[in-house]
């Protein structure tokens, strides 16, 4: 009966002879004490339940993935800390502070959180939130999936984080190649946290997929021809895509795992039939996409960015549709370049390696699209024009050493080294982190009514840039001395200044890190001198700009109609007038629980199954049913803005216009 | 095909750029970028590649680097005798070029990819490599070496020779080597930087390396692939000695140590990290079809219908 109910989980499951995770756990757990007295102390606990956590709002669910990505960005990059201070200190006798069992730990959990519960929320956030106000829609297609997918993800979060402190993470890097992530060779519930966490937030990411490419297909503003939408929203779209296509070979290779490691099948293991290589196919096969995933969107910030702050139309833009979308295509065709190594024929690498290196003309193309939107254009240097200059210069060496790594003879011998680690640093810091941090500021003054502070800001990208060229240098220099990764102990003393040097570039960027908190901070406390009440603070080109910052719940009083690819500059131009009367009821979809239930239902059964305790499991999957069959039955899901309310809504911003003027 | 010979030329004679790349080296003083500067033949060819694509590459990343720099300061906003046009927002030539600078410099370096995969592939016998003047030798019949990773140490077996040895790989220099590798558990890469680039090493499944070492010395090899707990001990030594040497050693391994038996390849392939080098005068026969095929065990029966070799592709 024990076993039934509680599995493999007992005391032993609690780190307590760690040092450093039981002051974590402290620390995490004073601080989550402090917070939930603060909410009860100021009653913030119907609030925070109304207008957020039941919230159907495309904004408030993208500002909350947002908040997630960077709550966990200081998680993951507290691992990103150990793990350099490791490298840093563990050489000949010395074995650093970190003990292989606990570091191998560290480098898989910073390697998934970071892909998974960083960019992925971010990346998705910014969708969530710029996308329906750049088509002139309300709100996304289906506005309960979406919050549903929000706390999906957020589970899958909460598990992880939730390893640190009961059991232990996977001990496989950040794909858990097998044999070494099967039942033989992991026993113990790491992988099992990896798989499960990685499935209740794949389910939230292909729902947010398919829900945001209905959105963008069916629900443009009318005149939104597909060769008018705004480029930020053609590369959701194609990230979009990609995700409804990729994401299902991940939720299936890892349930093939899962049936492995549970029910004793052998598609992966060494006998029997089993196979690893068909894993590492099949994980690269999305695993390749996913990096698409991340940057496209990052390309469409740059894209709006760029247009907006050189005041000009943005260069090519039939070229810049037709580049992202043949990197939607070609970003199938190349996955084997991840192991060129495990010995396929020259024919066979050599066609993955052409494919791998053609993604970068029509990259390059983009880069040059850029370029010449600079060119003959007026540019203001604001923050988000920083990021972009910034990630011009940082993403096109990693493009290079990317493609370096796309000719196989060479990937033989810079494969899984320390280059390797560098160059895909150079991307997704250069592009993906970049990009956030370009489109959170742009973004920013549209979601809350006021700019972020320019001047922690700039202290915020310089520590990022300079930071990340000097973590991330010596790990080029040292890969092409034939350092590999993941290792947690060196012999060679020589080697040591190059890990000292990337640790002072990682501390760089932690004050970055913290810039941007104060940032926040910062213009949090001096709001009233930022506050924006145009709606419009950068001379914005797109329709996200033509409305209040922040946009009334419905986002547009009535829809925008649309002539041209700049839809709000070519309003401008015409001397738009904002209509001031005549407004009819709205309807609009209402807040729901459900969600939030459903996606604390999956987590606590996911963490049921991770520990064996199966009778939990199957009274939260029972739970689970129950709730989603009772959610079929709430007819009560929409309601009517009435007139008087719109009136009211749009009376007050006029009134804060004039004001301004 | 044209574009592609004088780059097969710099390939072959590369002592100028030799001297671009080392002049940053010497300016960070350590000199052992041991990935560019190799001393097996087959390294060195990658190690040429990696130059070679880098400064292909180069052509068109430093124009856009300046042309990034130049144009935001040109235009940026406070100079106000920049031309500024707002509406331009297309040129069909400018399109043209932007996109085809990029595929000129692709479709070079994508025949340099097909023709330097093909002759580089780690399949391919050394003997059908046209060798270069000063190794001679590498015509000569291959040494084999049986390569096992274990948890957490490295098994060379010499099946010529009827000898092995755990974490110290010895080879005479010039002579080619074809290294047939597997993995007792689980996935790891072997890896020896100054010979040649790296294969994995599967369970149940062999790779296979050709390559040769052009110069005496001990040089560092290691899984590059991480394998759990003692990865990071996971190193070793590969002497490359001249032949004389070489059969010395391999005289002392045959009559100095034990014998590998099944029996002694269960307990050692049991996990354990930073193994001291150990040498067996003996080996049990089929000891490596057994570990390919996974039936090491007492009462394994190693299936006989497999093919124990992979066909080279």
């Amino acid at each position: 009966m024990r076993e039934l109910l509680f599995g493999r989980l007992g005391w032993d499951a609690i780190p307590w002879h760690e040092p450093i995770l039981l002051g974590t756990f402290i620390g995490v757990a004073l601080g989550g004490v402090a917070l939930l007295a603060v909410i009860t102390y100021f009653k913030f606990w119907g609030a925070l339940w109304r207008d957020w956590i039941t919230s159907i709002d495309h904004k408030k669910i993208g500002i909350m993935y947002v908040i997630l990505g960077l709550v966990m960005l200081l998680r993951g990059f507290s691992d990103a800390v150990m793990m350099r201070a490791q490298q840093a200190m563990s050489f000949g006798d010395s074995a650093g502070f970190l003990p292989p069992h606990h570091y191998d730990q560290v480098f898989t959990a910073h390697g998934v959180i970071m892909i998974f519960f960083v960019a992925m929320p971010l990346v998705t956030g910014l969708m969530n939130f710029v996308v329906p106000l750049q088509i002139g829609a309300r709100d996304v297609a289906f506005p309960f999936l979406n919050n549903f997918s929000f706390w999906m993800t957020a589970s899958g979060a909460a598990l992880v984080m939730m390893s640190l402190f009961v059991g232990e993470f996977a001990r496989t890097g950040w794909l858990a190649y097998p044999p070494l992530s099967g039942i033989a060779f992991s026993p113990d519930v790491g992988v099992d946290y990896y798989i499960w966490s990685l499935q209740i937030a794949g389910v939230g990411t292909l729902l947010s997929g398919i829900n945001l490419i209905v959105t963008i297909v069916k629900m443009r503003a009318p005149g939104m021809t597909l060769m008018k939408m705004p480029v930020f929203t053609w590369t959701a779209l194609c990230t979009n895509v990609l995700i409804v296509a990729a994401f299902p070979v991940l939720t299936a290779v890892l349930a093939l795992l899962s049936l492995d490691r549970y029910a004793g099948t052998n598609f992966f293991t060494n006998t029997l039939g089993g196979n690893a290589m068909m894993y590492v196919n099949l994980i690269w096969i999305w695993g390749h996409p996913e990096v698409y995933i991340l940057i496209l969107p990052a390309f469409g910030v740059f894209s709006e960015i760029v247009a907006t702050f050189a005041g000009k139309r943005l260069f090519g833009y039939a070229s810049m549709v037709y580049a992202t979308v043949v990197i939607t295509i070609l970003s199938y065709l190349v996955w084997l370049h991840h192991f060129f190594t495990m010995g396929s024929g020259a024919s066979v690498n050599s066609f993955f390696g052409i494919t791998t290196m053609i993604i970068s003309i029509p990259t390059g193309a983009k880069i040059f699209n850029w370029l010449f939107t600079m060119y003959h254009g007026r540019i203001r240097f604001e923050l988000p024009m920083m990021w972009t200059i910034g990630f011009i210069c940082t993403f096109t060496i990693g493009g290079m050493t990317g493609v370096l790594l796309a000719v196989p003879p060479a990937d033989f011998v810079l494969h899984n080294s320390l280059f390797l680690v560098a160059h895909f640093h150079n991307v997704i810091i250069g592009g993906v982190v970049f990009g956030m941090f370009a489109g959170i500021t742009y973004w920013f003054p549209k979601a809350f009514g006021f700019r972020l502070d320019p001047f922690w800001g700039k202290c915020t990208f310089w520590l990022w840039l300079v930071g990340f060229w000097i973590a991330f240098t010596p790990l080029y220099v040292l890969g092409l001395m034939g350092v590999t990764r993941r290792l947690s102990h060196f012999d060679d003393p020589s080697l040591q200044i190059w890990f000292q040097i990337a640790a002072f570039g990682a501390a760089l960027i932690f004050l970055g890190i913290s810039c941007f908190i104060v940032q926040i901070i910062v213009s949090i406390r001096r709001r009233a001198q930022l506050r924006d009440v145009t709606g419009d603070p950068w001379d914005g080109r797109t329709l996200e700009w033509s409305t209040s910052s922040p946009p009334p719940a419905y986002n547009f009083a009535f829809t925008p109609i649309v002539h041209d690819n700049d839809a709000w500059t070519d309003m401008k131009n015409n001397r738009y007038a904002r209509p001031l009367e005549g407004f009819i009821p709205i309807h609009m979809p209402k807040n729901t629980g459900a969600g939030f239930v459903i996606a604390m239902l999956c987590a606590a059964c996911g963490f049921a199954l991770i520990w064996h305790m199966w009778l939990p499991a199957a009274a939260a999957f029972a739970a689970l049913l129950v709730s989603i069959i009772v959610h079929t039955f709430n007819y009560d899901r929409d309601h009517h803005v009435p007139a008087a309310e719109v009136l009211r809504i749009e009376n007050a911003r006029t009134l804060s216009l004039s004001g301004h003027v | 095909m044209l574009p592609i010979l004088p780059l097969l030329s710099i390939m072959r004679y590369w002592n100028p750029l030799r001297v671009l790349l080392v002049l940053p080296c010497l300016l960070l003083s350590g000199c052992d970028w041991v990935v560019l500067h190799p001393f097996g033949a087959i390294a060195k060819q990658q190690g040429h590649l990696i130059v070679v694509s880098t400064i292909l590459m180069l052509l068109i990343v430093i124009p856009v680097l300046a042309m990034t720099l130049s144009f935001a300061w040109r235009y940026r906003a406070s100079n106000l005798e920049a031309t500024y046009r707002p509406d331009w927002d297309h040129s069909t030539s400018l399109e043209l070029l932007i996109w085809s600078a990029p595929l000129l410099i692709i479709i070079a370096l994508g025949a340099v990819t097909w023709i330097s995969t093909h002759t580089l592939d780690p399949y391919r016998p050394l003997a059908a490599l046209k060798a270069p003047a000063e190794d001679s030798a590498a015509c000569a019949t291959p040494l084999v070496v049986e390569v096992v990773a274990l948890d957490w140490k490295w098994l060379f077996l010499y099946p010529e020779q009827g000898i092995a040895s755990v974490n110290e790989l010895v080879a005479p220099v010039n002579v080619p080597i074809r290294f047939e590798i597997t993995s007792s558990s689980v996935m790891n890469s072997f890896y020896i930087p100054a010979l040649a680039g790296q294969i994995y090493a599967m369970p149940g499944m062999q790779t296979e390396l050709n390559a040769v070492m052009n110069h005496a010395g001990i040089y560092d090899g290691f899984s590059a692939n991480y394998s759990g707990a003692g990865f990071s001990g996971m190193h070793f030594k590969f002497h490359a000695l001249t032949q004389t040497d070489f059969d010395a050693w391999v005289r002392q391994a045959q009559v100095g140590g034990t014998s590998l038996r099944k029996v002694d390849y269960r307990r050692l392939a049991q996990p354990s990290e930073r193994e001291p080098v150990r040498r067996y005068a003996s080996v049990e026969p089929d000891l490596y079809e057994a570990i390919l095929n996974q039936c090491t065990q007492a009462d394994a029966v190693c299936p006989r219908a497999l093919p124990a070799k992979e066909p080279a592709p």
